[in-house]
């Protein structure tokens, strides 16, 4: 606690203009900002609480209580029956291929249109952007539809080619923009240098834009993993199933007691949370370094 | 400079060669879009024209499932539990989002220290963390009826007669439903609203309170209005999302109790795999579509004005 205070105290000493008074208000409004954040949180813990559980804690203590022990029975027992591992590799395979597809479509077709400035951009911009709004409702039947004609319905490669095409929309749309400021002078150079255009995209665009297609990579690779619609018409095998669809139809089915689903969502959120954790520094760093200088 | 160096260049015959030959590049791009957007947006609307159960040759019916569709009270209705789950996904969450944003850079940060203010964003932002799936799944545990957590929490605070079948009764599942998801995306508006608040002159609030302004009076006229580029692309980003709510009900409700949850989305489902209706399903997902672009122009249109006011 004096830790606290003394720190706080060289903070506010550090930093002039925040020597204020505190007034009562402040410390309510404090206790009530801490309190909500509380309530956030609750679900978390009461999630991992009762993953830790034997069924038969939970029917005689409840969900509230903290676990007796470490319990991983109902975890491991979730884990077998779903083939967790599998549907842990479907979900990084796609979300992973999803992420270097969608940003190496984003990168030609930007190239083009940024840098190029191909005639009619402006309606293949406005385009994509349509394709970003569009409710996957939309699409999904024929989509389900056209894979069963050519052999790819409950395919994993059907499920990567869709959100491919879907997430570069974005990339697309954000990378032109960011293109089309890209300094002339340095494309005239590598031009007289001898540089072909293909060249001149790995080599000088690439590089300078690295950080933003960093940016997109995470992006594409979270949303992905978040998917649902799409993945559950068309995943139906359980071998293919990503995390969110195999957890949702087992959800759907209201085949789980309680301490295997609580199981089962802490299995869910562990690899995002980790994602978080991993990403949230290259997602701070590329937002910044995004700007061409 | 470089505008007139390219539009010199675009006079010239050297100029359109050089721009095509950029265009190959544009070809993959092209053809993926076409064959995965382009085609079956077009599909759907024709299917929305026909009669067909998804096997053998759809029937033309012209406009027959619109005006079914027109007379559907279900239809309707799933429209009305939309406009709920609006004011739970894109409403409560842009507003309840500002005014914390507004206490957290204004009050906490400048009184505790930012790093308690990054603290407590953190811990609201948690559940954005979650694919939605998990979260509803969370929830639907949560709210289970039997020694549920909610549940056991009233009882064990003396408010067990408030105990409840949140999710099965059709009076409450819609409202559960709607508080499962602003506890999701509170998060998001807070995160933008924050970064946005980062822009603003800190001498503007000094000023501000030096005039002796309250709290709200500087929040209503200081902070709102200079974010209120965040604060439109927020609601439009949101309310399109609750637009194409789909996951949470599906994993908390399935629609029902008795289509108490039921939205357009969820409908368009059923009736695609379930009842294997696909022209109807085509018919439903065609006007949400017409109504998330629509919404998408009005919004544009009303930034674009709000920015040229600005200048």
């Amino acid at each position: 606690m004096t830790a606290i205070t003394a720190k706080r105290t060289s903070e506010r000493a550090a930093r002039p203009r925040r020597r204020r008074r505190r007034g009562p208000s402040a410390y309510a409004v404090l206790v009530g900002l801490a309190a909500l954040a509380g309530i956030m949180l609750i679900p978390f813990v009461v999630v991992v609480f009762n993953a830790l559980k034997t069924p038969e804690e939970y029917t005689e203590d409840g969900p509230l209580a903290p676990p007796g022990g470490l319990h991983f029975d109902s975890i491991t027992d979730f884990w077998e029956r779903v083939g967790f591992g599998q549907v842990l590799l479907n979900s990084a395979l796609i979300s992973g291929s999803v992420a270097i597809l969608a940003v190496l479509l984003s990168v030609f077709n930007a190239y083009a249109l940024g840098i190029g400035r191909v005639k009619g951009r402006m309606w293949v911009l406005a385009l994509l952007l349509l394709a970003n709004t569009l409710p996957q409702e939309a699409l999904v039947y024929p989509l389900y539809y056209l894979a069963k004609q050519v052999d790819l319905y409950d395919t994993r490669i059907a499920v990567i080619i869709v959100f491919t095409v879907i997430q570069s929309a974005f990339g697309t749309y954000l990378l032109s923009s960011v293109l089309g400021t890209f300094p002339k002078p340095l494309l005239e150079a590598a031009r007289i240098d001898g540089a072909n255009r293909w060249q001149i995209l790995w080599r000088i665009v690439v590089p300078s834009v690295r950080p933003t297609l960093s940016v997109l990579m995470v992006f594409f690779f979270i949303w992905t993993w978040n998917e649902f619609l799409i993945p559950l018409v068309f995943l139906v095998s359980q071998d293919n199933q990503t995390v969110s669809v195999a957890l949702g139809v087992l959800q759907g089915q209201r085949m789980m007691d309680a301490t295997m689903s609580s199981a089962a969502s802490l299995l869910g959120l562990i690899p995002t949370v980790v994602f978080f954790l991993i990403f949230q520094r290259t997602l701070a760093r590329g937002l910044t370094a995004g700007a061409i200088k | 400079m470089t505008t007139a160096t390219t539009k010199a260049a675009a006079r010239t015959g050297r100029g359109r060669r050089e721009r095509l030959a950029y265009l190959p590049y544009l070809i993959p791009g092209l053809l993926l879009f076409t064959g995965v957007i382009g085609v079956p947006f077009l599909m759907n609307i024709y299917t929305s024209l026909t009669e067909w159960q998804g096997v053998g040759t759809p029937k033309w019916i012209g406009l027959a499932n619109y005006s079914e569709l027109f007379k559907d009270g279900e239809f309707w209705a799933s429209f009305q539990h939309n406009a709920l789950i609006i004011v739970g996904m894109a409403i409560i969450p842009t507003a309840l989002g500002l005014v914390l944003a507004a206490l957290l850079t204004d009050l906490i940060d400048r009184h505790f220290g930012p790093r308690v203010a990054s603290v407590l964003r953190a811990c609201i932002y948690m559940p954005q963390v979650l694919p939605i799936v998990i979260g509803g799944i969370v929830w639907s545990w949560l709210l289970a009826p039997d020694n549920g957590a909610v549940n056991e929490l009233l009882k064990a605070v003396g408010l067990g007669s408030l105990a409840h079948d949140w999710l099965g009764d059709p009076n409450t599942a819609l409202y559960s439903v709607v508080g499962v998801m602003v506890w999701i995306q509170v998060g998001f508006p807070l995160v933008v609203f924050m970064s946005g608040l980062q822009r603003v002159e800190p001498s503007l609030y000094e000023a501000a309170e030096i005039d002796g302004a309250s709290w709200a009076r500087r929040f209503w006229h200081v902070t709102v209005p200079q974010i209120r580029p965040e604060i439109f692309v927020v609601l439009l980003w949101t309310t399109i999302a609750a637009l194409k709510v789909f996951g949470p009900i599906y994993v908390l409700t399935k629609g029902g109790p008795g289509g108490a949850t039921n939205v357009p989305s969820y409908y368009s489902y059923t009736n695609f795999f379930d009842k294997t209706d696909v022209g109807y399903g085509s018919a439903i997902a065609t006007v949400l579509t017409l109504i998330i672009v629509a919404l998408t122009v009005v919004f544009l249109r009303f930034q674009g004005r709000d920015l040229e006011e600005d200048r």
